[in-house]
């Protein structure tokens, strides 16, 4: 087999830190080469500097890089011009981002093949169609003058595809290519990139966090830690005998314990019926509804005191919703929300703000985003301390509280001196920290985790998923966890709940659910996770 | 190369808002007529002669200077106050509030602003203090377009849900957790709105309508000018420079700001991107 793309001593500094440090792989003709790593480890770095198309501010300063025996680095700007798109192309992890909206997605394509292998605008158009179809988009030649909003997005990234693949490249870089598409779509993708690989003995290096999806894809794996590349082998012989212990410790995170928790009968805490939640879809200048999206369609769900409900879904499949709707942030059309609190029971849709107030201290949220979810304008301590100081949780006194919070970042694993900085010195792992503290701040009953691990690397991931179940065992906390993510289920749920366009289609313990799925979509998702999550959860 | 045109636009405004600040102090010499001295070149009193009327033509444009930044100061200062609690309110309550305020904002923004002023000005007649009036009648509506589209983007994120979910008051969450993070923008927004301000004083006060003799302004000092243009063109040329001088080194602080406020947004964005596997 001949060396396609050869990187050598490949070294990337910005000032005085050094991103990148002499990284070497080559990737054979028509093999798939992953390179894994978490965020911040220099992997998408290494992929810029392939096509050099590094930002202004950091500079290769040692290695090469070799297509065919050639050096890029020493190409003048030009050729590397014809060398971008022809014989190295890119897709990227954001296919909503990446195709310009006031274009049709056929223009877009043709536009590649009239520049790039001047093609008559005819031809070119035929030979978008043939690329669609190859792709796999339905009805290519009625859809080449469609435009990329009409389109989902796992259509756009075939889109991408067909694009990065018309000029026939000898080597596609493929940057978390399905990272932000659901499982079933990512699995769609996956299976069509393999197929043109072995189609048109095309180069692919993938560049991923995933592990899962590396088992399924690669022929050989190598691992990014802080710029160095620590471990390359096999596929097969990489995922069973592991040398590094950051490696070990990556695929031992990538699908988090296995053994089902046990499921006990417990009070329930809260029970939902019947819940609807339909958004008006208003028209014209008097603003009349003329049709209904309905997000929640029906859903009736329990959740017991101390137990951990999982709610599954894709995108769009109304979960957060279910949600905001327990939490009173968005209004129900229909339905009760009981909570059960002190031998009363409450009924949460038909209560006014005022009456609610009480209840919210109960009721507490963690967000997805550790971004946005923190007030960029306050200090840690300041972010904690709000919902005790409006909901007169806890001591009243400045001293009292102040110790309150520091215990608090104690508990979640941060520093009582965390508490007079500001969220954007933290990382991502460290805010969705801070964020169970200020949910935890007011003694809450429930907590609606809203895909609290879906934004972290799975390293981080694993050490959240553990708070949580800690936190849980010390305070008969209950959590509905929303996800996306099957691989995390069996090591944080009791019980799942699978949603669809709104409804649940099938709920029950985990084991049961996980192991003998009853609803077609249930069977869907589980056979779309990547093999090795499917091998430990059986 | 950037850099030292901001340092130098960071000197101008400075500069001028110093003058501005002194011109209390110069004494009475800006409006005083003495007619022995009427059209005399420089001398060691005046370094730019003297007007038509005998008056030292550097002590008038530091009057200038005051009275162009005292309205600045006010119009930007209500037109910010007014804008920013009118936009924030509205797109907060949501619903039908919102969508009469932004039919009136619509209108508003269909008026010519400096003919609605000039209106406004003869229909309270001329005066300084109308003059204020006029320009925060035209020029609350950018305040409140921008600090209404801020909200509506600031109130979807997650820690204004959490907010409402931990019960705190709606006045809390506008003054901690949407007000805090526009300032940058509305502050972009209000060095934009300085120039602007500077300009329209001048404009009314050349028609007329704004400060009133024998107190100066750039804007009556080049209409008084206009008259002797061929015997002393310094009388317009003095204070039309000025007058520029000031509006596009405001203009340029506005830019650089705006900027550095960008790249900030977009470098965080960026690193969400990466960071975040979502």
């Amino acid at each position: 087999m001949t060396t396609v793309l050869d990187v050598q001593q490949l070294t990337i500094q910005a000032e005085q830190e050094t991103l990148v440090k002499s990284v070497s792989f080559s990737v054979d003709e028509g093999e798939i080469f992953a390179l894994v790593g978490e965020s911040g480890s220099g992997k998408s770095l290494t992929a810029m500097a392939i096509m050099r198309l590094l930002p202004e501010a950091l500079t290769v300063t040692g290695g090469q890089v070799d297509l065919h025996g050639e050096n890029l680095f020493s190409l003048p700007e030009k050729m590397m011009q014809t060398v971008r798109g022809r014989k190295i192309a890119m897709i990227f992890q954001e296919p909503m981002t990446s195709l310009n909206p006031v274009m049709t997605i056929g223009a877009q394509v043709s536009e590649v093949l009239t520049r790039h292998l001047n093609l008559s605008r005819a031809r070119a158009k035929d030979r978008t169609i043939q690329l669609f179809e190859e792709v796999g988009i339905p009805n290519p030649s009625e859809r080449v003058d469609w435009y990329p909003h009409q389109l989902s997005g796992g259509q756009k990234q075939r889109v991408m595809i067909a694009m990065a693949l018309a000029c026939e490249p000898d080597v596609l870089i493929a940057d978390e290519p399905t990272t932000a598409l659901d499982v079933t779509i990512q699995a769609q993708v996956l299976r069509l990139l393999k197929s043109l690989r072995d189609k048109h003995g095309l180069s692919i290096l993938f560049i991923t966090h995933d592990m899962g999806v590396v088992y399924e894809m690669a022929d050989r794996v190598a691992v990014m830690q802080r710029g160095q590349l620590i471990e390359q082998a096999e596929t097969q012989h990489f995922f069973d005998r592991p040398i590094e212990a950051y490696t070990q410790k990556l695929l031992a995170d990538a699908v988090p314990v296995s053994d089902f928790k046990p499921v006990l009968q417990r009070p329930p805490l809260l029970e939902i019926t019947d819940l609807k939640v339909h958004f008006p879809i208003r028209k014209g200048i008097f603003q009349r509804t003329v049709d209904h999206v309905r997000a929640v369609d029906g859903v009736s769900l329990r959740i017991g005191k101390g137990e951990t409900l999982a709610l599954v879904g894709e995108s769009g499949s109304g979960k957060s919703t279910i949600g905001q709707a327990i939490l009173k942030l968005v209004q129900a059309t229909h339905g009760r929300v009981v909570f059960e609190q002190g031998g009363e029971s409450h009924e949460l849709v038909a209560l006014k703000e005022k009456q609610m107030k009480p209840l919210r201290q109960k009721l507490q949220v963690i967000f997805q985003d550790p971004f946005s979810a923190l007030n960029p304008r306050m200090t840690v301590g300041d972010i904690i301390a709000e919902g005790m100081q409006s909901l007169n949780v806890g001591p009243t006194d400045k001293a009292g509280r102040a110790k309150r919070i520091q215990t608090l970042l104690e508990q979640v694993g941060l520093r009582p001196e965390h508490a007079r900085r500001y969220p954007h010195e933290f990382s991502g792992g460290q805010r969705q920290r801070i964020g169970i503290a200020r949910a935890l701040a007011v003694e809450p009953e429930l907590i609606i985790c809203d895909e609290p691990t879906s934004a972290l690397d799975v390293s981080v991931r694993a050490q959240v998923l553990s708070l949580l179940n800690r936190l849980q065992q010390e305070y008969q906390l209950s959590f509905l966890f929303i996800t996306h993510d099957l691989s995390i289920i069996p090591a944080i749920a009791h019980k799942v709940a699978v949603m669809q366009a709104g409804k649940i289609v099938e709920q029950g313990e985990v084991a049961q659910v996980m192991t003998r799925p009853q609803h077609a979509y249930t069977r869907q998702l589980l056979d779309s996770a990547p093999s090795l999550i499917r091998k430990r959860l059986a | 190369m950037r850099g030292r045109w901001n340092l130098l636009a960071y000197a101008v405004v400075t500069g001028w808002l110093l003058m501005a600040l002194s011109s209390p102090f110069l004494g009475e010499a800006a409006t005083q007529v003495r007619l022995d001295r009427f059209f005399m070149t420089a001398d060691w009193q005046s370094w730019l002669g003297y007007d038509q009327l005998g008056r030292p033509l550097w002590d008038r444009i530091i009057q200038g200077a005051q009275t162009s930044f005292w309205v600045a100061f006010w119009v930007v200062g209500f037109s910010a106050l007014i804008g920013t609690s009118l936009g924030v309110w509205s797109a907060y309550v949501g619903g039908w509030v919102d969508r009469v305020f932004l039919k009136i904002v619509d209108v508003f923004l269909a008026f010519p602003g400096l003919l609605l002023a000039i209106a406004l000005a003869a229909v309270l007649g001329p005066g300084i203090e109308n003059v204020v009036l006029a320009l925060v009648v035209v020029g609350w509506v950018g305040f409140a377009r921008l600090a209404r589209a801020q909200t509506l983007s600031l109130r979807q994120r997650d820690h204004v849900m959490a907010a409402k979910a931990m019960g705190v008051s709606d006045r809390r969450i506008v003054f901690r957790h949407l007000i805090p993070l526009m300032l940058a923008p509305l502050g972009v927004e209000a060095t934009f709105g300085i120039a602007g301000a500077v300009l329209s004083e001048a404009g009314l006060s050349f028609l007329g309508l704004g400060v009133q003799a024998p107190d100066a302004s750039w804007g009556s000092m080049i209409r008084e000018g206009t008259r002797y243009l061929l015997v002393a063109p310094h009388l317009v040329w003095a204070p039309g420079l000025v007058l520029m001088s000031v509006v596009l080194a405001v203009n340029l602080l506005g830019d650089h700001w705006r900027d550095r406020l960008d790249v900030r947004h977009v470098s965080t964005g960026k690193k969400r991107t990466s960071e975040s596997h979502v």
